[in-house]
């Protein structure tokens, strides 16, 4: 009895042995295969970039950015310009035509005055000059007296 | 001098030539990282080829290189501790992929499909072993190396790489026990 179960045991050890063999055996044949296909796939192969390429390309995209941000800097400031330039252009124009109407009113004023002074010299002369026709009607006057 | 250089140049190449699959196949194993393996083995084979002049041949040239590998690969992992494992789970993969490589043989259907979950429960254990165990395992299990060339390799005595592989069997068998 004891021994059929030593049997029995010796057995099992025997028969897990040979399954553990199996399994290690399998894994490596399985890791022999895969590092084989890793080995032999296809590969991409980047070309290393040189480091004075990099530095031609940093200064070219340097320049580039520059020259961009000059572009837009001068177009905003053109821009700027023109705007200033149109708004003084108004301001003038207002300032023109502001000038314009007070000189008219002056202009306005000074024929007023210039009228109303003829007016008054005409009325003055009127008054101290005697009608043509006054020494006559003075003459008949005297006549009529007795 | 030119004459020396060149007979050294053409030897190494020889060495290159040799054992790059093997060292590049410990990689694999120890990583499951296709990209980090290659990276790793060129990295093994720069360092060989810097101290090329230094090589005595006092152990095999498999032998050399596979110390730089690990020790290559021990600093990979002590530089990147957490980050490693977070890459290494995300580049590294899966268990049903290194199962999916199984030769199918002259096997049944059922036998492939057994062997293959065989292999999956052998990676996952692997994959729950220390580094000096599963360095350790991979040596002697999948590169079939001595215990002594393992010794060398690893810069451990024998009765300590005995230990180690012990108990990563111990691991294995359990893992496949278990599953049955």
């Amino acid at each position: 009895m004891i021994f059929n179960d030593k049997a029995g045991e010796v057995g099992n050890i025997a028969e897990e042995s040979g399954e553990l063999d199996e399994a290690l055996q399998d894994f490596r044949l399985s890791v022999h295969a895969w590092s084989e296909a890793a080995l032999s796939r296809q590969r991409t192969a980047v070309a290393p970039v040189a480091q004075g390429r990099v530095w031609r390309l940093a200064v070219g995209w340097a320049l580039g950015c520059v020259l961009v941000a000059g572009g837009a800097s001068s177009g905003i400031w053109r821009h700027q310009q023109r705007e200033m330039r149109n708004a003084a252009a108004h301001v003038a124009q207002q300032q023109h035509l502001q000038e314009q109407l007070v000189a008219q009113q002056r202009s306005q004023q000074a024929r007023q005055e210039d009228e109303d002074l003829l007016t008054k010299v005409d009325s003055d002369v009127s008054r101290e000059v005697p009608a043509a026709m006054e020494p006559l009607a003075q003459l008949m006057a005297e006549d009529e007296t007795p | 001098m030119a004459m020396a250089d060149e007979i050294a140049a053409e030897e190494f190449s020889t060495v290159v030539a040799r054992h790059r699959p093997q060292i590049f196949r410990f990689l694999l194993a120890s990583t499951r990282d296709v990209d980090l393996a290659e990276t790793l083995t060129q990295d093994c084979f720069l360092k060989a080829h810097k101290n090329w002049s230094s090589f005595r041949g006092e152990s095999s040239a498999i032998t050399w290189l596979m110390r730089i590998a690990i020790n290559l690969q021990k600093d990979h992992w002590r530089n990147r501790r957490m980050q490693f494992w977070r890459k290494t789970q995300s580049n590294a993969v899966g268990l049903d992929e290194a199962s999916e490589w199984l030769p199918s043989g002259e096997r049944s259907v059922e036998q492939q499909m057994l062997a293959k979950e065989r292999v999956r429960q052998v990676s996952k254990a692997v994959e729950s072993l220390s580094e000096r165990q599963r360095t350790v395992f991979l040596l002697r299990y999948v590169e079939e190396a001595e215990l002594s060339e393992i010794a060398r390799a690893t810069g451990l005595n024998e009765g300590t790489v005995k230990a180690h592989l012990s108990r990563a069997v111990t691991r294995v068998r359990a893992e496949l026990g278990g599953k049955r």
